[in-house]
């Protein structure tokens, strides 16, 4: 094969020739997944919210809002079937992780009582306040079915019905804290309507 | 038959992980799972066997000077496109590997294989040694993903393989997965053994 | 007060090379000496907080206005290409010896994952320019003072007898499993 001479021209001409290709290449294959990409996001938070709450028939995605709530802001997805309000998954978050932020989604049925809660991130400790995970430990499944009208939300330390996590007392009281802030903005909302 | 020792090459003799200690950053990060690992490599055999096949075609016209950030852009091209793919197609895959999978681009693997072998030899043999780098890289890492995951979590590929709470055996042996498998520290020490156990094979 | 936390979790909560896994191929090619390492962690912290600037503005008005968010690799490596290319010239010209002590690593701080991984870190966290650089510095810092601690065990490691199959690559890692268990302890201390 023969050589190219290393001239300016030729290095700079070279490497603009490469780049513009890959550019034109890589813009083509952006345009063809943008559409499979989108999809798969909006699959995932559809299945973080049929993870949380009964059957439903609409696209809670499509008619999410913003609440602020301190710190932050929280999601509302709200779920119908046959037009029934059958409940509301909060995207929620805790700034006081051990490791710092935890976001939670908290599935509600209309009149406020917990229906599951998933994790949706966390900095925790693994095998220690990394419990809070389902699929690592009981903790998340006292929550459920109890009102937090009821159900203090505070872990028995504190005066609460909650019971923690052994040795990651900070992981359990953030994520209280997560799910106090659902139900604070879920219970404002509701009044206001 | 040459053309079977360029792929036979990178699983075994020379070994991206074990022999030629290359490629280390995603090794020892993705590797807290078997199905990551696996995924891990895939993804790099994908970037690997296009980028020796594209660099062994335009080598010849890429002046000597610019060769290295010339084969750098075709790298970063197709690392972006499995990045696209894998973000559009495999995504909860995608969240695991997190920042591993850009950073492709600056595997030594990649750039060393086109630096020594695909800039020299012709297309087919520059795929076919990909190829085999790929496949050498993917078992390391499936080997390594599934012993951190058997001992610091009891599963492998997801599939549990200690039954929860055995009642043969109050040893916390068989009742707590050894965590510090799946950290930071464990990566370090379960490649360390590997690659003594590899070299001590291959002397033999 | 946040710069500070930033700081203290990057060097030390976070460390980039014994946490992230970032920089693992210089980290185990130069910590067999401690002048070398130090020699490499400064052009590393040099490379790292001017690419990550450089990068960030790219990112911010070029990139992000275009729509061209998918560029990012090949834009950012190209970036780092270049910069160290300059480091290089400059070193070259102010301090020969340290350029020939650095040998062949000079243009493998192009490869480092660290500097790659940190510039796209900088971006998926939402740090403003001065966070992120900040982020950058300290971050590079823990690189430094991971493989200088590194260097200084190896120096040490030389004079021991190490069975004949761990020479090499494996001690080297063990060693490094064991800092990273160390550096575990600083979790917590960042809240």
């Amino acid at each position: 094969m023969a050589k190219v001479e290393s001239t300016f021209k030729n290095m700079t001409l070279t490497l603009l020739i490469i780049t513009l290709i890959a550019s034109a290449g890589l813009g083509l294959v952006y345009q063809s997944t943008k559409g499979p990409i989108e999809v798969a996001q909006l699959a995932k938070v559809n299945n973080a919210i049929k993870v949380v709450l009964p059957d439903f028939d609409n696209q809670p995605y499509t008619e999410a809002y913003t609440v602020k709530a301190d710190g932050g802001d929280l999601i509302f997805y709200p779920a119908t079937k046959n037009g029934q309000k059958v409940g509301v998954a909060v995207k929620t978050f805790s700034n006081n992780g051990f490791g710092g932020k935890i976001e939670l989604m908290v599935g509600f049925l209309p009149d406020g009582t917990i229906n599951k809660i998933a994790v949706v991130s966390h900095k925790e400790t693994p095998g220690l306040g990394d419990k809070i995970e389902p699929s690592k430990s009981d903790f998340s499944v006292q929550f459920e079915g109890k009102n937090p009208a009821t159900f203090k939300l505070k872990v028995t330390k504190d005066g609460g019905n909650v019971n923690a996590i052994t040795a990651s007392t900070i992981s359990s009281r953030a994520y209280c804290d997560a799910v106090s802030r659902a139900y604070n903005a879920f219970m404002k909302g509701e009044n206001n309507e | 038959m040459n053309r079977i020792a360029n792929l036979t090459r990178g699983i075994f003799r020379e070994n991206p992980t074990f022999v030629l200690v290359l490629g280390m950053c995603p090794t020892l990060a993705t590797t807290s799972s078997a199905i990551n690992g696996m995924g891990m490599g895939l993804a790099t055999m994908f970037v690997l066997l296009c980028s020796n096949a594209v660099i062994s075609l335009i080598a010849g016209f890429i002046p000597d000077k610019v060769r290295i950030p010339s084969y750098i852009v075709v790298i970063a091209t197709f690392v972006t496109i499995v990045d696209l793919l894998m973000q559009a197609y495999t995504q909860s895959l995608y969240e695991k590997l997190g920042i591993f999978i850009p950073l492709i681009v600056v595997n030594c693997i990649v750039l060393g294989r086109a630096e020594a072998f695909a800039n020299k030899n012709g297309v087919l043999d520059s795929a076919l040694d990909g190829l085999g780098m790929g496949i050498g890289f993917t078992l390391a890492l499936t080997i390594l993903g599934s012993i951190r995951e058997l001992l610091g979590n009891f599963t492998i590929f997801g599939l549990r393989v200690l039954p929860k709470d055995p009642s043969w055996s109050r040893a916390a042996f068989f009742h707590e997965p050894m965590l510090v498998f799946v950290l930071a520290p464990g990566a370090f020490i379960v490649l360390a053994y590997l690659i003594a156990i590899f070299n001590k094979i291959r002397k033999q | 007060m946040e710069y500070i936390l930033i700081v203290i979790a990057a060097i030390f909560v976070n460390n980039v090379v014994l946490s992230k896994f970032l920089g693992i191929c210089p980290f185990l090619g130069v910590s067999s000496k401690i002048n070398t390492s130090i020699g490499m962690a400064g052009a590393v912290t040099f490379v790292m907080v001017i690419a990550t600037m450089v990068t960030f503005l790219l990112q911010r008005y070029i990139l992000d206005p275009l729509g061209a968010g998918f560029m990012q690799t090949i834009v950012f490596i190209l970036v780092i290409a270049s910069l160290v290319q300059m480091v290089e010239i400059i070193l070259k010209k102010i301090s020969p010896a340290l350029y020939q002590a650095l040998g062949i690593f000079l243009p493998l701080i192009t490869t480092n994952c660290a500097v790659l991984g940190i510039a796209i870190l900088v971006i998926k966290n939402n740090y403003n320019l001065l966070e992120g650089v900040v982020y950058a510095a300290a971050s590079a810092i823990g690189f430094g003072f991971a493989l200088v601690i590194m260097a200084g065990i190896r120096e040490q490691l030389e004079l021991a007898n190490i069975p004949k199959g761990m020479k090499g690559v494996p001690i080297a890692l063990l060693t490094a499993g064991i800092l990273a268990l160390a550096f575990m302890g600083f979790a917590g201390i960042v809240k």
